[in-house]
């Protein structure tokens, strides 16, 4: 085996890898270290949790990671993408093709149905409407919510929006899937229908999953690794054992 | 994203705050109304006046004189052209050269002369001329009281109606209202008047004297010209009296009484002409002037160049009426800018909602963007949805202002008829007006989502997905 492939092959081994990341805020007179200076690599298919108390940095920290944000300085690098170095379109590529999102509050568009919110990114991603209908309601069927497809998120309960959330987060079959406090809004019986979930794309389908939390019995279940944030600094990095 | 998608999301968007995009659609379609009503009264002013004009025969006539009449037109063509003393003679043989001339209706003959003419035994002085029957749908004969002639040759006459004033010692005086043609032409309507003129007569085989005789005194009968002059009379009975002034372009020489022209022909009455003419003097008549008619006032100026050919002194009226294309176009620019007032107002109602929508979708717009979308993405969307009010404006309002252009041409004809001048159409909403409204507002409301689409495009999803 060439010391060329063993790089790339370690590399593809290496799904997110951030060195001295930081990302101030100024706020007023005063500039906030919201990131400040983490390093840090996530392998392929593994389930991370970053875990901090609120104001710690992990959701700064995770809107790096998604491309959502910048960084003031140093690299995050997500499948051999320098996120720093990628234009505002590059960006949107990224978020549309390699990153799915999950969000505390659901973050479903309201005057949709279910079906329309979940083909949404496909739309971005000029996909042809037959093709667009039918990963939709491959994606709803994956989370149990086809009956419902035709229905808006409103008529749903908050587990049925979640799921749905991760449906759509599915639709575009990325490598990487970012959650933030996917069950802070849902009661513990819920939250544990979604984390199920979670694990079940983290395992059958290989992605990649970051979550962010603040409740450790959770990440202590699902993750395997769990990192802990503290003002902007890595406080401690282990694996779940 | 696809063009489907856009138009599909941008309409979604517009139907969910549904009350204030109408609201803004309502004020664009005000906008377009206002431009339409505008423009299409302009164009239905002009082609009014077109078809006024085309009426009143101005344009498609031309006035042919001989070069030896000093007193034409074209004075600059005189200077230029041959001598007076070397130009033809405008007589019938010429006449009947122009009327075969490609592209002409007719050429008559103007034949006018002043005459005395007996009305209940009162000597009345005034210039007479002489209308073909083509002259009968001039409008200057629209609100004609009585009729026109019979025919070509009956003896009958028209009076205008401030010699119908005149005739019955009714002229009022500067200033005040002018009376009605009606109660003028009543008391004078077939009632006979009595012309007396001075009628041309071939001599035979008399010498040609150095200066002809005076005319129209007595019933002697002058010898020793090429022809003599005899005073005759002439019965004619008034058909019609006429209410506006059918040669107010005539300037001193317009005539207040009208004859039919075969009539007139026949008359053979003695013309200034025939005095300068005399060595051309015989039975032929020599015009001071003929009018040619052409089929249409694109032809004018061809015909008009074969007649300076032939060697004669042409005039049209087609120079007046291109400065006329320019006072047009002027007032297209006033009433369009007037008209586009109410569409920036209206614009201005985009920049606003669409700003309020971003407000409001901040969240969503968030949220697409973190899914995905680009920039660009966000940007067409918006410029969609105002597009979308735009060409939604834009429709309503071709129809709204078509409408109020109908309410407004049916309220004045209402007026019109009231007042007894026939029911005019003067608001027309022409296919490219409509078309031209629509992408006019289309385009107007993408400028005005410039701002609000770039403004949502450069939204930060951190800080829209933020606050919960």
């Amino acid at each position: 085996m060439s010391i060329g492939s063993i790089v790339s092959a370690a590399r593809e081994t290496v799904a997110i890898r951030s060195e001295n990341l930081s990302r101030y805020y100024r706020m007023g007179e005063t500039v906030i270290r919201a990131v400040d200076g983490i390093s840090l690599e996530v392998q392929a298919g593994e389930f991370v949790a970053l875990l901090g108390s609120s104001g710690s940095g992990k959701s700064s920290m995770l809107n790096l990671i998604a491309g959502l944000d910048r960084p003031t300085s140093g690299s995050v690098i997500v499948q051999n993408r320098d996120l720093a170095k990628l234009s505002r379109e590059e960006l949107a590529k990224y978020r549309l093709h390699v990153v799915g999102m999950v969000f505390q509050s659901f973050n479903l568009i309201a005057s949709m149905t279910l079906a329309e919110n979940v083909e949404l990114p496909l739309r971005f991603a000029e996909v042809e409407r037959g093709r667009r209908e039918e990963l939709a309601r491959e994606a709803l069927d994956r989370v149990g919510l086809r009956a419902r497809m035709n229905h808006r998120p409103s008529e749903l309960s908050g587990g049925e929006q979640q799921r749905a959330a991760l449906a759509r987060a599915l639709i575009n079959r990325p490598k990487l899937l970012l959650a933030d406090e996917p069950t802070g809004n849902l009661d513990s019986h819920t939250g544990t229908e979604i984390m199920d979930l979670v694990r079940e794309f983290n395992q059958q389908l290989g992605m990649t999953v970051v979550m962010v939390t603040h409740e450790r019995p959770l990440a202590e279940r699902y993750a395997q690794r769990m990192i802990f944030l503290a003002d902007g600094k890595l406080t401690d990095d282990r694996p779940n054992v | 994203m696809k063009v489907s998608d856009l138009s599909e999301l941008a309409l979604r968007n517009l139907r969910e705050s549904l009350l204030r995009n109408s609201l803004t659609t309502v004020g664009i379609s005000v906008g377009v109304a206002s431009l339409v009503a505008m423009l299409s009264l302009g164009t239905g002013l002009q082609a009014m006046f077109s078809r006024r004009l085309a009426k009143s025969g101005l344009f498609d006539t031309i006035v042919v004189t001989s070069r030896r009449e000093m007193r034409g037109m074209g004075r600059e063509e005189q200077r230029n052209g041959p001598s007076p003393g070397e130009s033809r003679v405008l007589d019938e043989p010429a006449r009947t050269e122009i009327e075969k001339l490609p592209h002409v209706l007719e050429a008559y003959p103007d034949i006018r002369f002043a005459t005395e003419l007996r009305f209940e035994d009162k000597p009345h002085l005034t210039m007479v001329s002489a209308l073909p029957e083509s002259a009968k749908s001039n409008d200057a004969f629209d609100g004609m009281k009585g009729s026109f002639f019979s025919s070509e040759t009956a003896p009958e006459v028209i009076l205008q109606k401030s010699f119908a004033e005149e005739l019955l010692g009714q002229t009022p005086p500067l200033g005040a209202p002018e009376p009605n043609v009606g109660d003028l032409a009543k008391p004078l309507l077939g009632k006979e008047l009595v012309m007396r003129y001075a009628q041309r007569e071939a001599a035979q085989g008399q010498p040609v004297p150095l200066r002809p005789a005076d005319a129209g005194s007595g019933d002697d009968n002058f010898a020793g010209a090429a022809y003599s002059v005899v005073s005759r009379e002439q019965k004619l009975k008034i058909v019609g009296v006429s209410d506006l002034d059918p040669e107010t372009m005539r300037g001193p020489m317009r005539a207040k009484v009208f004859l039919p022209l075969r009539l007139a022909e026949s008359l053979h009455v003695m013309q200034p002409t025939d005095l300068r003419e005399i060595s051309h003097a015989g039975d032929q008549p020599v015009y001071s002037s003929i009018s040619v008619r052409v089929k249409d006032p694109s032809e004018v100026q061809a015909v008009e160049g074969s007649i300076k050919k032939m060697g004669f002194t042409t005039f049209s009226i087609l120079d007046a009426s291109r400065s006329l294309q320019q006072v047009f176009k002027v007032l297209f620019a006033f009433l369009g800018i007037f008209g586009s007032l109410a569409l920036t107002v209206a614009s201005i109602g985009i920049v606003n909602t669409l700003v309020m929508a971003i407000l409001e979708r901040r969240r969503e717009i968030g949220i697409m963007k973190a899914i995905g979308a680009s920039d660009g993405d966000v940007r067409k969307l918006f410029f969609a949805e105002a597009g979308a009010m735009g060409i939604l404006g834009g429709i309503v309002g071709v129809g709204f202002g078509w409408a109020i252009g109908q309410i407004i041409n049916f309220g004045t004809n209402i007026y019109l008829k009231s007042q007894s001048i026939p029911p005019e159409h003067f608001w027309a909403v022409p296919w490219w007006l409509a078309v031209f409204a629509v992408v006019f507002a289309f385009g107007v409301s993408l400028v005005s989502g410039l701002y609000p689409a770039e403004r949502a495009a450069k939204l930060d999803p951190v800080q829209a997905l933020r606050y919960e």
